[in-house]
């Protein structure tokens, strides 16, 4: 229990080096509002440690309670192919309280994804399967709730604030060196 | 409605050693079970040194939950204002049974959400998942009419707690229920058991390993449960449930 499962490789989307000490791992949901409160600190985390940290997001959306994750997720992943994931990650975080078909559409457009493509995927359920993985991927690596981070595979028990995990972080680097 | 802060998986194990030996012993089973520290072959009653130890501040919560081996005792509760659910029904076919404190609370909901959204994983194992409160039918209606349930929740009611007390998972002090699960088999017989701190949502994984362990092999290519009790009862849950089971 409370490892990740399976561990972080190609098919995961990733900022920072592959060779970097350390790698967090996310569980997230886009209209999770802790999720969105996360955002922010980890962005200020990934600032402070620059090229010392990977960071990784996979989708854990709770689709029964937040209607509009599962949706969100896979138009997320349908930005991925024209090389726009991260934009539309922090475009959907962004404006977590608007996650309608219309709104994604909109977003895709905005990150530079042509809004069709966006409205083709989420009708043919194209990456219904991968957000899918992902979830069952957390059930696995014991993520019982949103956002669950891991930090090098292990889960992070702490909170998700700046300081938690800039202190969880910098316990990981001073442990490998 | 997720927590504020990623919640703590500290659980601790709660199968007793005489029912490691005498069990078919799933490797599998006996690992997620075990707390990362504990040694497997020794792991004695956590009840006897904790409980004693700590006196009286442990002594009003469930301590210790029905080991796997252990025949499930036999309940009939409400699911909602006109029908009951009995365990004797859903015989022939794996269950699992996820007492729980309260409705509404927000740690409950997490977990309970959680098995909504992973329920299609269980019913892979052709698993029934029940929930069971102290709860009434009425409070389970609405609760679960909110969240969106696509699963039973029962109502340990009146006598209250009653099914909690002989599961062991009963805290008297606080009047309800303990953070506990059980995976029972098609034949009634519990093959693992988990208490979880009142706080923390013990997550899935414990059950979906369980439920491989006990099908021992990966969902979809298990031999075929229990011929005895197969028959009849396999519609009750997922006949019943499948219906109520539209938006997914």
């Amino acid at each position: 229990m409370s490892g990740l499962t399976p561990p972080v490789s190609a098919r995961d989307h990733a900022q920072g080096p592959a060779t970097a000490p350390v790698t967090l791992v996310e569980y997230g949901d886009y209209q999770c509002p802790s999720c969105g409160a996360a955002h922010p600190m980890v962005k200020a985390v990934q600032r402070h440690f620059g090229q010392r940290l990977r960071f990784v997001f996979r989708n854990f959306p709770l689709t029964q309670v937040h209607q509009y994750a599962e949706h969100a997720a896979e138009a997320a992943e349908a930005t991925d192919a024209t090389g726009k994931f991260w934009e539309m990650h922090d475009m959907l975080f962004e404006h977590q309280t608007a996650l309608t078909d219309h709104d994604l559409a909109r977003y895709a457009k905005q990150v530079g994804v042509v809004p069709d493509v966006i409205a083709a995927a989420l009708a043919a359920g194209t990456y219904q399967s991968r957000v899918r993985e992902d979830f069952l991927s957390g059930v696995r690596s014991g993520v019982n709730g949103t956002p669950t981070f891991f930090i090098n595979g292990k889960t992070h028990r702490g909170g998700y604030d700046e300081r938690d995990l800039t202190a969880a972080i910098s316990d990981q680097l001073s442990a490998i060196s | 409605m997720p927590p504020k802060k990623p919640t703590r998986r500290a659980g601790k194990a709660l199968k007793s050693s005489k029912t490691s030996k005498s069990k078919t012993s799933k490797s599998k089973t006996s690992k997620s079970t075990t707390s990362r520290r504990s040694r497997p072959a020794s792991a004695a009653r956590v009840a006897s040194p904790a409980a004693s130890s700590a006196g009286v501040r442990v002594a009003s919560a469930p301590t210790e939950v029905l080991a796997a081996g252990t025949k499930a005792p036999a309940f009939a509760l409400r699911s909602a204002p006109d029908k009951t659910v009995s365990l004797s029904e859903l015989a022939g076919h794996p269950v699992i049974l996820a007492f729980y404190p309260a409705d509404w609370s927000p740690t409950c909901g997490d977990q309970l959400a959680l098995y909504n959204e992973v329920l299609p994983e269980f019913q892979k194992f052709n698993a029934a998942l029940i929930g069971i409160s102290v709860d009434g039918v009425w409070c389970h209606a609405a609760y679960a009419k909110a969240r969106n349930f696509h699963f039973p929740l029962l109502a340990d009611f009146e006598p209250k707690g009653e099914v909690a007390k002989a599961y062991g998972a009963y805290a008297q002090s606080a009047g309800m229920s303990g953070r506990a699960l059980f995976v029972l088999d098609a034949k009634g017989i519990i093959r693992w058991s988990y208490l979880s701190p009142m706080g923390v949502n013990p997550g899935a994984d414990g059950i979906l390993s369980a439920l491989e362990a006990l099908s021992g092999a990966a969902p979809d290519s298990r031999p075929a449960a229990d011929p005895a009790g197969a028959g009849v009862t396999r519609s009750v849950a997922s006949g019943g449930r499948g219906a109520e089971r539209s938006a997914q």
